[in-house]
This record gives structure tokens, sequence and C-alpha cells, in this order.
């Protein structure tokens, strides 16, 4: 049975404002560079989301040094396949730990958005000699890497739970999400690195 | 007055031993590492500590975006790593400097005095060299009664400071691996 037996329809914009709506003060989030960044900046800008710029292969890591930091916290990271790709060997360490605040969401469309839609190794295989990847299946790598919880998420009718679970159930939850390709506005947050920081700290801590 | 004192005598307390103290005294609640001979006395002091958790890493780059998410989250952390993994991190290495945020890395030398292994010698001797290039502030001690106060000042640098600091371990105070060659 091939993974890629039909097209995604998910669109990520309007799936990661439904992930974020009504997000509180106890919802920390990290996004990864491109377009994770710009689809949860869209959501609506706020202190407790740290979205970056640039370090890809560095939100999973991210997320669990800081749900480790903040258990009491809901620590939620949202990335796409290219940056979880980059750092594979995160989803075992986090294993290791067993954070229980702690969800991971890539959002899969298959290509590397920021450099011009070129395909992943999630991309299917003979899907002609510039779009092929190999079929990569990273919600099967999580469960490898130890994560029980991680799953696929394909439809529409699946996102109510989806977000659920994302947001309340005990973790650490992975979410593979596929989503289409598709052509979006680029809604950005501040870009400065150290003020990003400091304002996350700022509402979290009561200093920067 | 009194006779003049002769030599410090030297501590009998292992240097490892005095960096897990300064880890203590510093508040540091998170430490990761790869496996590591140089390194090892001071990963099972943490490791066995109530006060520290201990992560092993997969690769030493993981260490520094936990760094940056233990620190957002309010809490201080410590790489330990081996010269030969210091290539792997430069990247990331920079997110120190982008967000602004402390960071410390106690760093165990190879390639470095007497070293019998030709595969250790340019990563150890180009580690001074990248992490300067990425504006890591650099400390460096041979000397078991120096290395107290060389982490503690490192330390200082980083928490107090706000700096990417890295200690050099060097191989001269780790002693030379030889596999039991002579």
């Amino acid at each position: 049975m091939s993974t890629h037996a039909h097209r995604a329809t998910l669109q990520r914009r309007p799936l990661v404002k439904q992930l974020l709506d009504g997000a509180d003060d106890n919802l920390l989030v990290i996004a990864g560079l491109g377009s994770s960044n710009w689809d949860i900046t869209a959501a609506g800008d706020r202190p407790l989301n740290m979205p970056l710029w640039g370090s890809m292969g560095a939100p999973v890591g991210m997320g669990l040094g800081l749900a480790l930091a903040q258990p009491s916290k809901r620590v939620l990271v949202i990335t796409g396949d290219g940056d979880m790709l980059m750092s594979l060997g995160s989803l075992a360490t986090v294993a290791t730990q067993m954070p229980e605040n702690l969800a991971i969401v890539v959002l899969d469309n298959e290509k590397f958005g920021e450099t011009g839609n070129q395909a992943t190794h999630t991309s299917p295989r003979n899907n002609g000699p510039t779009d092929s990847g190999a079929g990569t299946d990273l919600a099967m790598i999580a469960r490898g890497c130890g994560i029980a919880d991680a799953t696929t998420v394909r439809e529409a009718g699946e996102v109510a739970e989806f977000v659920k679970d994302v947001r309340t159930k005990k973790g650490p939850v992975f979410r593979l999400v596929k989503v289409m390709v598709e052509k979006l506005e680029f809604v950005m947050p501040p870009q400065d690195g150290a003020h990003l920081k400091d304002r996350f700290r700022q509402a979290l801590l009561g200093h920067p | 007055m009194t006779a003049a004192p002769t030599q410090p005598a030297p501590s009998k307390v292992d240097w490892r031993d005095q960096i897990f103290e300064v880890f203590q005294d510093h508040d540091v609640k998170q430490v990761y590492h790869v496996p590591d001979a140089g390194h090892g006395r001071l990963i099972e002091a943490c490791q066995t500590s109530n006060s520290i958790r201990t992560l092993a890493l997969t690769t030493e780059e993981e260490g520094i975006p936990l760094a940056a998410g233990a620190w957002l989250g309010g809490q201080r952390s410590v790489l330990l790593m081996q010269s030969s993994g210091v290539g792997n991190t430069i990247n990331l290495m920079g997110m120190p400097k982008t967000l602004r945020f402390p960071f410390l890395t106690l760093i165990t030398m190879r390639g470095d005095w007497g070293e019998f292994n030709s595969w250790q010698y340019p990563m150890g001797q180009g580690t001074p060299k990248v992490l300067e290039a990425m504006g890591v502030l650099l400390y460096s001690v041979d000397n078991a009664a120096e290395v107290k106060a060389t982490v503690d000042a490192a330390a200082r640098s980083a928490f107090n400071g706000g700096q990417a600091v890295a200690v050099l371990l060097r191989q001269k105070l780790i002693g030379i691996k030889n596999f039991g060659k002579k």
C-alpha cells in the first residue's frame, strides 16, 4: 500500500490557526524557519511564540530544553519536513526524556519551500527526475526513535482530534500532518533574535 | 609573622569533581553530553545528581538548541564534548550570538598533546580557530590546580556576562590516550 495514494488536501494556515486558537500563557510555541514561522505569525504574533529565522534543525532540541525547564507548561514545536529531516536524532533524544508536556507537529508538504519547492526525502519515489524523494515516513521514524504516540493526519475529519491531542494529550506527542503545497503570503514576526528571546522570557519568567 | 607558605599543597580533590561543584555553585540544571572518556567521571556525577538533568545526545549539535530552550525556560545548562565533536556544532554555534543567550561548553581536547591518533589532529587543531570564528570566548587550562577557578570564571562570563564561552581542557591535563602502547 502506498502512503502517497492521494494528494494532500489540508491547508497549513487554517490548520495552524485552529491549533493555536485560544492560546494562553500555558502554551509555549517554537516554530521552525520559513513557512512554519510565517504560519504561527499569521495565527497572531505573541510573546510566547519563538519563531526561528534560521537555525535549521534546532526546533525539536529547543522544544525539549524548554519542556524540561518548564514542566507545568505545554510546549508545542511546529516545523516542516525539511527541518525535521535535518535533526532526526533529536527525536531519539526526546524519547530518552519522554517529556509529558511536549508536542511536535511536522507540517509535511514534501518540499523545501523556502528554496523553491524542491522535493524532500518525504516525496514519493518515481515522481519524475526532479521531484522524487524516498517516501520517507517521519511518523514511523519518530516511533522507531521511541516516541510511541506518533501518527499521521491527512483528512479534515481528523483535525479536531489532532488539535485536542497536540494541546492536551500526555506527551511526548508527535503528529505528522500531510499538507498541500501552496503559495502563501509571508507574515513575518520581529526578526531580532535577542528581542524574541527577551520578550519570551519576560512573558514567561517576568524578566528578560 | 608566621612562616612563609611554600607552594600550595595540590588539592586531593579530583578536578572533574571540582567541575561538578562549579556546576552546583552556578545552579546548572541541564547537562548535555556524548559519551566521552575525558568527561566520564563528571558525566557520572551529573547522572547521579538529584539537581541536574543529564541528556545523552546523538550529536553534539543538539546541545546548542537544547541550551537555548533551557534558557528560554529559565534554566542554565552546560554542553560537554570532545574536540572531535566541535565541528558538528559550528552552524548552530551562531545561536548564542543571534539570540544573545548565555552558553557554556567544556571541551576535552584530542589531537593536542602527544596524541597518537592522526585522525584526531585536524579537528583538535581546528577547535580554537573555529570557535573563535563563531564568536565564542575561549578559556584554556592544562593544570589540574587551575581547573576549578577557570571553569568558575567561564561560568561567570557565560551566566553573568551573557557570553558564549568554551573551556578547553587540554590533553596535557587529561592525559595521553595510548591504547596500551608505550
